[in-house]
């Protein structure tokens, strides 16, 4: 009984005793005195402690499952214990430490050294007779070595086949599909509405798969579909401008959500809006025997976003 | 016990001579001088954050079904990084709580770097002999730019992927050697070759990180060598002695308290605000998208930019030089970068002045840079206002098509008009107080 | 008389957004007659044969088209030219019921659709509505813009108007039929408008589900400005020794 006592009163004064004596130093001081404030010093202890409760808090929260809105709640902790320690601290710096001013040069230049420098590297070549070729040669041999090594960052693609940006999964007799990967009949196109869709067994996530179909007419002609990806930077056409009453109200147009290019499907994905250069490539339909839609060839252009000299190509099977 | 470290480091390090004067180091005293500071605890903290997150990361584009606790998302194809930090977010404890924090430390530590450039920037301590330091300043924003996006790019969610894919229109814009530059970044056509997400993982936790650590030493060693610049407060602050507080204990518990009051509001927003929810967008497919897709802010004069430039792709003969993307996304910004690069060297050349400044200008006090830095800085903010057209169509009807167009005009208009008032504002601000002491 | 009903009309405001609607209201024919004369006739023609550059013919419209506009207060529309926005209904619900019994006889259209909803796929719903309507409407049903129009928010839809709104294409809407998005389709739709409504939103304060912009507002506005505070207070100048 008497040894916890002995503890306590141990840690008591730990907490709440002033410390060791400071040595008394004779010279004068470097860090001039200043006032002490027992009621910052007291407000500092306790922040720190209500720290140490919201990181406990934090530690509660996260070990216990049931405590709902636990990001919220663990943010709360976490902010509060950083913000009360960002208190603690400018308390510190406003009221317990010394703020004082001091003076320092700004440094200057050292033109001797600089010079000196100068003279051993001058010194140093004077057993070349021809400095300058040597530097010359120097800087070829160094400049064509880092070339080499620089050289097989072309191994990260494809670089100097462009080719592979004119490829699409789309040939003559591939047939649509939805994105269930059934077969579309022309005639459930219908007028107002637009639909996406596919080429049967290829590979969805390539940018020359997935077309917008619509109908700008009746029969079979009347269906067009275009790439879906917008000609300009490359994201997916997902608007379908459609006007209920044409005497007051704007054109049918594919657009794209990112700049709102805006393309005309009845004029071959002309652009009648937007930042978009190039027209929407058309793929040209045809309707098999059991009424469905299959491709009758290619892209009119290459899909995608245009690069130099892509009016000069043609989209690839 | 502190003695006895601090011999220890000396007898092993000889460290007591530059731990004596680090100690005293002085540091002027303007709050306007602690952004900095202010951007490097929002780099700390997106250090120790990120490598929590890439614990939990799956840096693959592979498709895979999803079967998680996210009802909504249940049979839905995704790749395995969008699954990967679905499951952090949804079903690790403190996950979102770790993911919201990296993200919001991502986009205050830019707006801190904005910030700490302006000051710079418009009391001239870009002057010599700090225009290095300003330099690798400026390395690190670009930097930053290009960290930020491939972070939140990783994630392979809707929004995201669509900004991929304009990054690569953007690549592939750049005249004869643009679809060089795409098909090498992104291994193949787009959405590139499985390699690309593995890339861009090690871009943004391994190679930029290092360069911004390195510029950030560089920038810090720079500036602590020439010391800090300071305003003419006083006839103790010249051009030869700064004044100022001493590290210690003076200046180190206004840091450490500048640095936990940084933690609080990052870890704050990233417990209390929602950010970048990507249950809700939903996994990138090339065949997808949504409105109202921006990229993080620090990107949205970019977004503006590739708005505003009218439809065309510069043809010579029916050959495409230039495609449209190249003006707003690769112009742009290369032109910002040389003019903010330059602008030390320019200054120089044009008011003559090759000499060493260590006290600095307030704005009013060198109307010139001032007044062109104000309209420099308009033309690149009207690139944010545009890119916000759509928003303003949402909330006050106005029509986007017409806003696109008065914003093709004020970019030009409005700079010139800016230039003439800050100008005229900075002249009238010094007369005034000149009168005032007499 | 058509400036009587016209006052009575002003004087019994309904809901703009109702529910579900009362029992026991009777739809009047005759009376919806007379509120058609009063409020669409001007645009529509006496008869619903459409004017030009007014507004277009309401026959085979159907109950369907007429409830969904006339309970948004999409209509009347003062200015033809204008974008029909969802507004305050004036009408009362019997005046509602007896518009909609009455365009509802010019020609042969849908009857009013009830979505079943409630046991749908959310999941399949939102991959539809991905592919259909996020293009538009935001992939968290916050709305948007495209030239020529800005797109509502779906917030405040009723399943119904949902269902109404996909058949008819109001406006610059797409139109989708049953074949297009069949009933099926169209309940999984509303299902994941109506969880997105109020979604799962772990993670605090939603900010509108929009993304990068309101971020950016929240980055300037709270943290920039709170940071920029706290280096005023910080670096504030204190007597110096």
């Amino acid at each position: 009984m008497s040894r916890i006592k002995a503890l306590l009163i141990a840690a008591i004064v730990l907490l709440l005793g002033r410390g060791r004596p400071r040595r008394e130093r004779s010279e004068a001081r470097i860090v001039p005195p200043g006032t002490p404030d027992p009621r910052a010093e007291t407000l500092v202890l306790v922040l720190f402690a209500a720290v140490a409760v919201c990181g406990i808090a934090f530690i509660v929260v996260y070990a216990i499952d049931g405590i709902g809105h636990q990001t919220q709640l663990l943010g709360l902790a976490l902010g509060l214990a950083f913000a009360l320690l960002a208190v603690a601290f400018i308390v510190i710096a406003r009221r317990l430490v010394v703020t004082e001013e001091l003076a320092e040069p700004y440094p200057a230049e050292h033109p001797n050294e600089v010079e000196t420098i100068e003279e051993i590297l001058d010194e140093s070549e004077s057993r070349f007779t021809r400095r300058r070729l040597v530097k010359l040669a120097g800087t070829g041999a160094l400049g064509t070595l880092g070339l080499a090594a620089l050289t097989p960052a072309l191994s990260l693609g494809p670089a100097l086949d462009t080719d592979a940006l004119t490829k699409t999964p789309w040939r003559r007799g591939r047939r649509l599909v939805d994105d269930s990967g059934k077969p579309i009949a022309a005639t459930s196109i219908e007028a107002e509405a637009f639909y996406t869709a596919y080429p049967e067994g290829a590979d969805r996530e390539l940018i020359g798969s997935p077309i917008v179909v619509v109908r700008i007419g009746p029969g079979d002609e009347g269906v067009v579909a275009y790439s879906k990806i917008c000609t300009h930077a490359g994201c997916a056409i997902a608007l379908y401008r459609k006007p209920t009453f044409p005497d007051t109200q704007p054109g049918p147009a594919l657009v794209c959500p990112c700049h709102y290019s805006s393309f005309d499907p009845a004029d071959n994905g002309k652009v009648i809006f937007g930042p978009a250069g190039r027209a929407l490539p058309r793929l040209p339909l045809e309707v098999d025997v059991d009424g469905n839609l299959r491709a009758a060839g290619n892209f009119s252009g290459p899909v995608g976003p245009s690069w130099s000299g892509v009016r000069q190509r043609e989209a690839r099977s | 016990m502190i003695r006895r470290i601090v011999r220890f480091v000396d007898q092993r390090a000889g460290a007591a001579p530059f731990v004596r004067k680090a100690l005293r180091y002085v540091f002027p005293d303007h709050w306007s001088f602690l952004l900095g500071e202010v951007a490097l605890y929002c780099f700390i903290l997106l250090v120790a954050t990120g490598i929590y997150l890439t614990l939990f990361f799956e840096d693959s584009r592979s498709q895979t079904i999803y079967h998680g606790s996210y009802k909504p998302l249940q049979g839905e194809p995704m790749s395995r990084a969008y699954e990967s930090v679905l499951h952090l977010s949804l079903d690790v404890k403190a996950g979102l709580l770790i993911r919201q924090t990296h993200h919001w430390a991502a986009n205050v530590f830019l707006a801190a770097i904005v910030l700490h450039v302006l000051r710079v920037f418009f009391t001239g301590a870009f002057r010599k002999p700090r225009d290095l330091t300003y330099l690798v300043g400026l390395a690190m924003l670009f930097t930053a730019f290009v960290e930020g996006y491939l972070g939140y790019s990783l994630v392979d969610d809707l929004l995201s992927g669509m900004g991929l894919a304009i990054g690569y229109s953007v690549a592939l814009s750049v005249p004869v050697i643009g679809a060089n530059l795409g098909l090498l970044l992104w291994g193949g056509p787009f959405p590139g070759s499985p390699s690309f997400f593995p890339r861009m993982y090690i871009a943004h936790v391994l190679i930029l990180p290092l360069i911004i650590t390195a510029l950030l030493t560089l920038h810090l060693v720079l500036v602590a060598s020439r010391h800090h610049t300071q305003f003419r407060e006083s006839p103790k602050t010249t051009e030869k002695q700064v004044v100022g507080v001493p590290t210690y204990p003076g200046q180190a518990p206004r840091s450490l308290g500048l640095m936990f009051a940084v933690f609080a509001v990052l870890f704050l927003l990233g417990g209390l605000v929602q950010i970048n929810p990507i249950w809700l967008w939903g996994p990138y497919h090339v065949g997808e998208a949504t409105n109202g897709a921006q990229p993080d802010w620090y990107l949205g004069w970019l977004i503006g930019a590739l708005r505003l430039v009218p439809a065309f792709d510069l043809t010579v003969g029916g050959y495409t030089l230039v495609p449209n993307p190249f003006w707003g996304g690769a112009l742009f910004p290369v032109v910002i970068l040389l003019v903010l690069a330059l602008w030390p060297w320019a200054e120089r050349k044009v008011t003559g002045d090759d000499g060493l400044h260590n006290l600095l200008e307030r704005p009013r006090d060198n109307a010139w840079r001032t007044s062109l830095g104000a309209a420099f800085l308009t033309w690149i903010f009207l690139g944010f206002m545009s890119g916000s057209a759509d928003r303003v169509t949402v909330w006050l009807g106005l029509d986007y098509a017409a806003q696109i167009w008065a914003y093709r005009v004020l970019v030009w208009v409005l700079p010139v008009v800016v230039f003439f008032v800050v100008r005229r504002a900075c002249r009238e601000l010094v007369a005034w107080e000149r009168l005032k002491s007499e | 008389m058509k400036r009587l009903l016209f006052i009575l009309v002003l004087l019994f405001p309904a809901p703009a957004r109702a529910a579900e609607p009362p029992q026991g209201v009777v739809a009047n024919v005759a009376q919806g007659k007379s509120l058609y004369a009063a409020n669409c006739s001007r645009c529509h023609g006496s008869r619903g044969e459409g004017l030009r550059d007014q507004g277009p013919s309401l026959k085979d419209v159907g109950a369907l088209s007429v409830d969904f506009y006339v309970r948004t207060g999409y209509m009347p529309l003062d200015d033809p030219h204008a974008q029909p926005w969802r507004t305050r209904v004036l009408f009362s619900e019997q005046e509602i019921r007896s518009l909609v019994a009455f365009v509802a006889t010019i020609g042969h259209g849908p009857a009013i659709p009830t979505p079943h909803w409630r046991n749908a796929s959310v999941p399949a719903g939102k991959k539809l509505f991905t592919d259909r309507c996020a293009g538009c409407h935001q992939i968290a049903i916050a709305g948007g813009v495209l030239p020529g129009a800005r797109i509502p928010s779906l917030n405040q839809a009723t399943p119904r108007q949902i269902a109404e709104a996909v058949r008819i294409g109001p406006y610059l809407m797409p139109k989708f039929s049953r074949r297009a998005i069949t009933p099926t389709q169209l309940n999984d739709i509303v299902a994941y408008v109506q969880y997105a409504k109020q979604p799962d939103d772990r993670g605090g304060w939603a900010i509108g589900h929009l993304g990068p912009w309101p971020e950016g507002m929240v980055t300037w506005l709270l943290a920039a400005s709170a940071l920029v505070a706290t280096c005023i207070v910080i670096g504030r100048r204190q007597k110096r020794t």
